[in-house]
């Protein structure tokens, strides 16, 4: 570690005051407060999209504030580029591991800043100074081997050293442990502890609430960009936390108001069996019925829209069987999905739904063109087609053949419903579908949902707004660090049950 | 500094035993083929490949390519055989050549980095430009009889009655060494693999990503204008049909030594062996005598499908062998919630 002015445990490192990050048309941050004490790990808790990657970015130099003051020892900091703020002392350890695999670990603890000699890489003072580094972080490995024949784990602690190395007392850690299993996630926790001890500034994200409280000694919590408060992790319950994260007393009493009638057949169409893929989703089980809705809760990153991609084909699993209706499928794929009448909404329908430049009659086209394979589908029928579905959905356009790319979020939303449901499925997962659209389309969606469901369909339903899920869903199970940790039926199914499971509790 | 490059990489290895099984199989099939001069022939013949080869293994180290290196190497001999008919200092074209190379690379770098080209696009740009820029000096090949430039041309070493290399081979195997240097012992080399392995990464770990783009390019411009020197010194002329076809050749040589195009992996040891290989089968074809040339391609290219298919194999092997090892290490732990409940009371 390099010299750093001398702190004592508990002292501010570094301090973030009243900073705001305006983008054109959001505030992304709004006066938000952040403070790093020296042998402390703080934890930087919200949803997605609460400003805590914008934050971060702030203060590692990725973006430049609109307004509110940095301080690193008592200075008054800028960091206008990542380099800059490397230089100034703050490290940060990304969520993927941003080293060279094809390089020596002792070369990738190093690299840009080796020991020279005679103009020349001194490999054996390299090899010998990481040897020493990695062994006081109690990291043991063969410095020469390149980094690639390590698993992602080392490599990530490997990261954390170079980090520490080059940090002036503050360490950045940004979701590290993503892609790492409890295992993994328990030796990186003992590093961090240790760098704790040395008395570093540790800020640590994450999506894992066990994660939180395993390893943070203070928690600051962001809502939509605003700072909510500073607590200390002991005296914050998990519930609290949560019910900080949403901003939502969930009292809300008509949970039943939409719900549909359970008349849904016993006939499970699709059942998911100890599904496990490294990483993403582990010892997943479940079944969806014909005429069922069956919601899947849990924050994200808690493996959610890894099901459904699990369940779809889209990533394939390691473990586990899948069946549909009597059949085992040892490997889904997509198109085996659709041939087995399967329907996946995607979540980020810009980024995997929506082909923006084809009209709104091809794009709904587009999965049953695929489903009947080369020949191409006669344009009268396309158009009836079309027709129906813009009726159905009440797709509001001047004419079918605009280009989707025009349409408001919500219409897009609808025509990417009905690109699926013109295929005709058994079962549909709806992954967010009411994301980002207007109210009404939203009340119209659930709609559609549970009478698509009363007409026989199975439906799998994600979402994070709780308050949907309630109304439409028959089942829900929630999922929590990649595990389902429980499942609510009948009257057990309300928001307050959904947190209380997410938080670790039990539903009443 | 040779004994320390320990061959890691396992298709350079093979392409070692291919070469010596080549060698071999020539001793046998043939007389006279086992001897010095053979040997001594190939360096020869090659010298000028082994240098062009080492400079674009440069830019396929980062992940990138220059294809305009075998139009360079015509555009050099055309360059130098015009300056020395016109009556210049034979230094001073050499010199000239050299500089031109460097500049031209240096602005192919500049466009592929700054304006985010494609190297293909870009490189292949610079070889129409350099072809073209060859006839724009002489439709007709150029005859050198320039006595100083002779003189260098015809120097020889002897290392025994009858038994010599030529400058050529002196200057290939200088510039191997100096590209093992540059690629093992230096900032610029090591950022290079860095970058061939994730570009991303390095940018993130602050290295001189922009500059190490450009100088790579920059580097096989001047070693393509070296090569032309040499190829110039080899055959006493200009043509701007020189080389015709030599950057693939040259990229051929560095996928058989091992080099993956997909940046960052590869010895700067394997463009020199994959010359050798090639130039192994050539001179078999040769000793043959009722074979066409055409047959040195054709084994080339079996060679080069051969060294690819290798290396997915093992890479997909190694990939097997990895998850093997990591899930036999995963199932002897105890599972670790218990650690974690532990942590948190």
């Amino acid at each position: 570690m390099r010299e750093t002015p001398t702190v004592k445990k508990g002292d501010v490192v570094l301090s973030m005051r009243h900073i705001a990050k305006y983008f054109p048309g959001v505030k992304a941050l709004d006066d938000v407060q952040l403070d790093l004490r020296a042998g402390e790990v703080h934890a930087l808790m919200g949803e997605n999209g609460a400003g805590k990657s914008t934050l971060i970015k702030v203060m590692t130099g990725v973006y430049e504030r609109t307004s509110g003051t940095v301080t690193l020892h008592g200075q008054d900091i800028n960091p206008k580029t990542p380099q800059e703020a490397q230089d100034l002392g703050i490290s940060t350890v990304y969520q993927e591991v941003n080293l060279c695999p094809n390089l020596s670990v002792a070369e990738n603890v190093y690299i840009g800043r080796q020991p020279m000699r005679f103009g020349q890489i001194d490999w054996h003072r390299m090899n010998a100074d990481a040897v020493k580094l990695l062994e006081s972080l109690d990291i043991h490995v063969d410095v020469t081997k390149t980094l690639d024949s390590y698993s992602v784990s080392v490599q990530q602690m490997i990261a954390i050293a170079r980090a520490v190395d080059m940090s002036a007392g503050v360490l950045i850690l940004d979701e590290p442990t993503s892609s790492l299993d409890s295992n993994e996630v328990a030796q990186l926790f003992a590093i961090i502890r240790h760098l704790r001890d040395q008395n570093m500034a540790i800020l640590f994200v994450t999506h894992f609430m066990d994660q939180v409280y395993a390893i943070s000694d203070r928690i600051t919590v962001l809502r939509n960009g605003r700072y909510i408060g500073e607590y200390l992790a002991k005296d914050l319950p998990e519930l609290d936390l949560v019910t900080k994260m949403i901003g939502q007393k969930f009292v809300d009493a008509n949970t039943q108001a939409h719900r549909p009638s359970k008349d849904y057949s016993t006939v499970r169409f699709v059942r998911m069996e100890d599904i496990s893929k490294r990483g993403l989703v582990h010892d997943f089980s479940m079944a969806v019925r014909a005429g069922e809705v069956l919601g899947l809760a849990g924050l994200l990153g808690s493996g959610r829209t890894e099901v459904a991609e699990l369940l779809f084909g889209v990533t394939h699993f390691d473990d586990g069987v899948i069946y549909v209706g009597n059949d085992e499928v040892k490997r889904m794929n997509p198109r085996k999905a659709l041939a087995d009448q399967l329907g996946y909404c995607s979540e980020d329908r810009k980024v995997s739904g929506i082909v923006g430049d084809l009209s709104i009659r091809e794009n709904i086209m587009l999965s049953l063109q695929a489903k009947k394979g080369l020949r191409r589908i006669p344009l009268k029928k396309q158009q009836e087609v079309a027709q129906k579905y813009i009726d159905l959905l009440d797709i509001k356009t001047p004419s079918m053949e605009k280009k989707i790319g025009d349409l408001s979020g919500g219409n897009q939303q609808k025509v990417l419903l009905a690109r699926w449901l013109a295929t005709d499925p058994k079962l549909l997962i709806l992954d967010e579908p009411t994301r980002g659209i207007d109210i009404n389309t939203k009340r119209e969606i659930e709609n559609l949902i549970v009478k698509l469901s009363r007409q026989g369909m199975a439906i799998i339903f994600i979402s994070s707004e709780y308050e949907e899920m309630v109304r439409t869903c028959d089942r829900i199970i929630v999922l929590r660090d990649r595990h389902a940790v429980g499942e609510l039926t009948d009257n057990q199914i309300s928001q307050d049950n959904i947190m209380k499971v997410i938080a670790g509790g039990v539903a009443q | 500094m040779l004994a320390k490059l320990r061959i890691k990489n396992t298709a350079l290895a093979a392409a070692v035993g291919i070469f010596a099984i080549l060698f071999i199989a020539g001793s046998v099939m043939y007389p006279n083929f086992l001897s010095l001069r053979v040997l001594l022939n190939l360096l020869i013949n090659n010298a000028y490949m082994i240098v062009l080869a080492g400079g674009v293994c440069f830019t396929i180290l980062t992940g990138g390519i220059d294809l305009s290196i075998g139009a360079v190497v015509a555009m050099t001999s055309m360059i130098a055989a015009s300056l020395l008919r016109s009556g210049m200092n034979a230094y001073l074209v050499i010199a000239i050549c050299l500089l031109t190379g460097v500049v031209f690379g240096t602005v192919q770098g500049l466009l592929i980095q700054y304006f985010g080209l494609h190297p293909w696009i870009v490189t292949l740009a610079g070889m129409f430009f350099a072809r073209g820029a060859c006839y724009l000096i002489s439709v007709e090949a150029i005859p050198i009889k320039n006595q100083a430039f002779y003189n260098i041309s015809q120097f020889k070493l002897y290392l025994g009655p009858g038994r010599f290399i030529s400058l050529n081979v002196i200057v290939a195997l200088v510039f191997l060494a100096l590209c093992l240097y540059l690629a093992k012992f230096t900032k610029f080399g090591r950022t290079t693999y860095a970058l061939g392995g994730n570009r991303q990464s390095a940018l993130l770990m602050g290295l001189p990503v922009a500059r190490t783009k450009i100088l790579v390019y920059t580097f096989s411009g001047f070693s393509a204008t070296l090569s032309g020197l040499m190829f110039t010194l080899y055959t006493l002329s200009g043509y701007g049909l020189n080389a015709n076809g030599a950057e693939m050749d040259a990229i051929a040589a560095c996928v058989i030594g091992g080099v993956s195009l997909y940046g960052g992996i590869g010895s700067l040891f394997g463009p020199f062996i994959g010359v050798l290989v090639a130039g192994v089968i050539r001179t078999m074809v040769d000793f043959q005598g009722t074979l066409s040339s055409w047959w040195t391609k054709i084994f080339v290219g079996t060679l080069m499908l051969f060294c690819i298919v290798l290396q997915a194999v093992i890479v997909e092997r190694e990939k097997a062998r990895k998850a093997d090892a990591q899930q036999k290490k995963r199932k002897k732990k105890e599972p670790a919630p218990a650690e974690l409940a532990e942590a948190k009371s």
